[in-house]
């Protein structure tokens, strides 16, 4: 029996290049081109090792806009042999209790696996809540924040999940593991790899194709239980923003810090 | 049976509780006397004395539950969601915190999965509005924005940031009443925790004073001017990311996104830039020092005092003046 990996993959907006609109509190995502959530690229990583390691295959799954197949495609150029993309506008404004339920749903209409892998957290939801969601709706056990997988078998994983202090944990398969970033560094896709990925097919299913593994009135926006109702974006700190130069500078700044009462 | 409560998981490891629950039980207290509630404790673990739920009251909890087996020794996603699943059922509670520590967000998900609820992610103020609905402020987007969140199911499900609620009173007038409860833990959860193997050597988020640094230091052997120099101060050393990416500090040191927040009274920058990802780390710093060279680094943006210069030549003149005013 072969190994089978799910891999999930967020497409997420470059954060350096976002644009936030202080007066509204909108986010304008059209700012900024779309790409794999970068914690994801380690839990690529970590899935193609170990296909490298025992055979098998990886898929890739994401739910996301159509622009999504480009993050897709990454996964591809770096060793993923399968992607899935979840679009719809059924999907969208989910919360991570409604988007861990469509990756479960997906997961379950893509059959037999031994792990599902994901990052540690996406730089726009920011949660790293999906993950464990994701394993509950499943059934099935997790290990968050893994900084190390340290031995494979077939039935069973043993990994470092770093806690702050760590911790030597054993998982019976199948699991999800959300990995951190110190797991593995991720590799940069060759030439000839990006180019195959363009020409690779990407499986786009809508909530339709899920039917018998979905329950609809659980998707999206009204399958959500939190509802963000105003988003404030800091403009200026409350900050004395005395700048020093000069030669005595350094006089001043701890001549400062005294009266703070912090020296 | 009680039922409405205001619900704290109160993380327990070693013979401790994590003070992120202490903070919790303050602001739970005030929640709960906005709604007309009580305040509930939870400690999930093995051999917890009741000291340790007097300890809970003392900070503001009304009644403490505790699940007490030698499988739960160890932390164990499956199995604590079994008893905490168990415990809402029987309780009902309005609210439901937990500290935004690598256990709180593990666990909490599992249990909000497990009962359909709402979960609000790392959440840093929570406020009862004039409808007595509760509302969760978190950052997203990297620190970039604010979002402030309503959750439509029951209880409302949050984690919160360790440090960002303030500390209540310990008051050892205070009474309430521990009830330890018997479930049934079934099944293997297949998870077996085979041991701690390392213990965390430094907590940046516990700081004080962090002096950090960044690409401007040349090379390692220079981080020996920044030891220095939080020993002066009593604070502890910070780095930002690129400088763990090269193995001169351990990921624990960093200050950002991917490693710590930090929330010091005084936070030093030597040679960091203040890219979003950093900033988000430290932004809730009380007093912001920044030393750079190039007087368009965005850290000077979000610095209190700020010194345009070269590092190395801050650095030693600081140590020289510091060790002038230690010695009189
Ligand atoms: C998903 C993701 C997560 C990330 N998470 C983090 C995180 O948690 N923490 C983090 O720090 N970064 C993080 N980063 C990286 C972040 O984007 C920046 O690359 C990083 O913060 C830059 O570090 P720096 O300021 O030390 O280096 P640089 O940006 O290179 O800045 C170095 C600064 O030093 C100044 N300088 C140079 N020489 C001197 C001198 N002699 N004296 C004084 N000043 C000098 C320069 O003017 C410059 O401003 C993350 C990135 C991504 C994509
Ligand atoms: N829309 C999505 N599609 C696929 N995977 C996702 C999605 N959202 C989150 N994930 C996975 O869950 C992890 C945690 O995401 P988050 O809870 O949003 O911080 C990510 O690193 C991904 O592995």
């Amino acid at each position: 029996m072969s190994f089978h990996t799910i891999v999930l993959v967020k497409h997420v907006p470059d954060i350096e290049k976002v644009r936030f609109d202080v007066e509204t509190g909108r986010i304008d995502r059209s700012s900024a081109p779309g790409e794999i959530n970068p914690f994801d690229l380690n839990a690529v990583e970590v899935a193609v090792r170990l296909k490298e390691k025992l055979g098998g295959m990886v898929t890739a799954l994401c739910m996301g806009p159509p622009q999504a197949e480009s993050s897709l495609r990454d996964a591809i150029a770096r060793g993923v042999d399968r992607a899935v993309l979840l679009t719809d506008s059924r999907f969208a404004g989910a919360d991570t209790l409604a988007t861990s339920y469509t990756l479960a749903s997906a997961i379950r209409k893509i059959g037999r696996f031994n792990l599902v892998v994901c990052g540690e957290k996406t730089v726009d939801g920011d949660t790293g809540q999906v993950g464990p969601e994701v394993a509950e709706h499943l059934g099935i056990p997790h290990v968050a924040y893994v900084c190390e997988v340290r031995e494979v078998y077939d039935n069973r994983l043993v990994v470092v999940s770093d806690m702050g202090d760590k911790f030597l944990v054993e998982v019976m398969l199948p699991a999800l593991i959300t990995v951190t970033r110190d797991v593995c560094s991720p590799r940069l896709p060759t030439l000839r790899d990006i180019l195959r990925a363009r020409r690779s097919r990407i499986e786009v299913w809508d909530a339709d194709a899920l039917s018998g593994f979905i329950d609809i009135s659980r998707i999206g926006l009204k399958g959500s239980r939190t509802n963000v109702f105003r988003i404030v974006i800091p403009s200026e700190y409350h900050r004395r923003g005395v700048i020093l130069r000069g030669s005595d500078s350094v006089s001043k700044l701890v001549e400062a810090l005294r009266m703070e009462g912090l020296i | 049976m009680f039922s409405n409560g205001v619900l704290v998981y109160s993380e327990y490891d070693e013979g401790a509780i994590h003070p992120v629950a202490f903070e919790l039980l303050g602001k739970s207290r005030e929640i709960a006397d906005r709604l007309g509630v009580e305040v509930w404790g939870v400690i999930v673990g093995y051999r917890i004395g009741d000291d340790k739920a007097r300890e809970l009251i003392y900070y503001g909890a009304d009644r403490v539950f505790i699940y007490d087996h030698p499988r739960l020794e160890y932390f164990d996603p499956v199995l604590y969601r079994d008893v905490l699943v168990d415990l809402v059922e029987r309780v009902n509670p309005s609210v439901f915190l937990f500290g935004a520590t690598p256990l709180g967000r593990s666990l909490a998900p599992r249990v909000a999965a497990a009962i359909g609820a709402g979960l609000t992610a790392d959440c840093i103020d929570i406020q009862v509005d004039e409808n007595g609905d509760i509302i969760q402020v978190r950052p997203a987007f990297t620190g970039n924005i604010l979002a402030y969140i309503k959750t439509t199911s029951r209880p409302v499900m949050s984690t919160v940031r360790y440090r960002v609620m303030k500390m209540p009173n310990r008051d050892t007038s205070r009474v309430g009443e521990i009830i330890r409860l018997a479930y049934s833990l079934g099944r293997d959860s297949g998870i077996r925790v085979l041991g701690r193997i390392s213990r965390r050597s430094v907590d940046l988020g516990r700081a004080d004073i962090v002096v950090a640094g960044g690409r401007g230091f040349r090379k390692k052997e220079d981080l020996k001017m920044l030891e220095d120099l939080a020993n002066l101060l009593g604070g502890v050393v910070g780095v930002s990311r690129p400088l763990v990416d090269e193995g001169w500090m351990p990921r624990e040191r960093q200050v950002g996104f991917s490693g710590n927040t930090v929330k010091p009274r005084l936070y030093m920058a030597f040679g960091i830039s203040g890219s979003p990802q950093h900033i988000a780390g430290m932004r809730g710093s009380e007093v912001v020092v920044a030393v750079n060279i190039d007087p368009s680094a965005p850290i000077f943006k979000i610095a209190d005092y700020g010194i345009i210069g070269d590092l190395y030549e801050v650095i030693p003149k600081l140590i020289e003046e510091l060790n002038r005013i230690k010695r009189g």
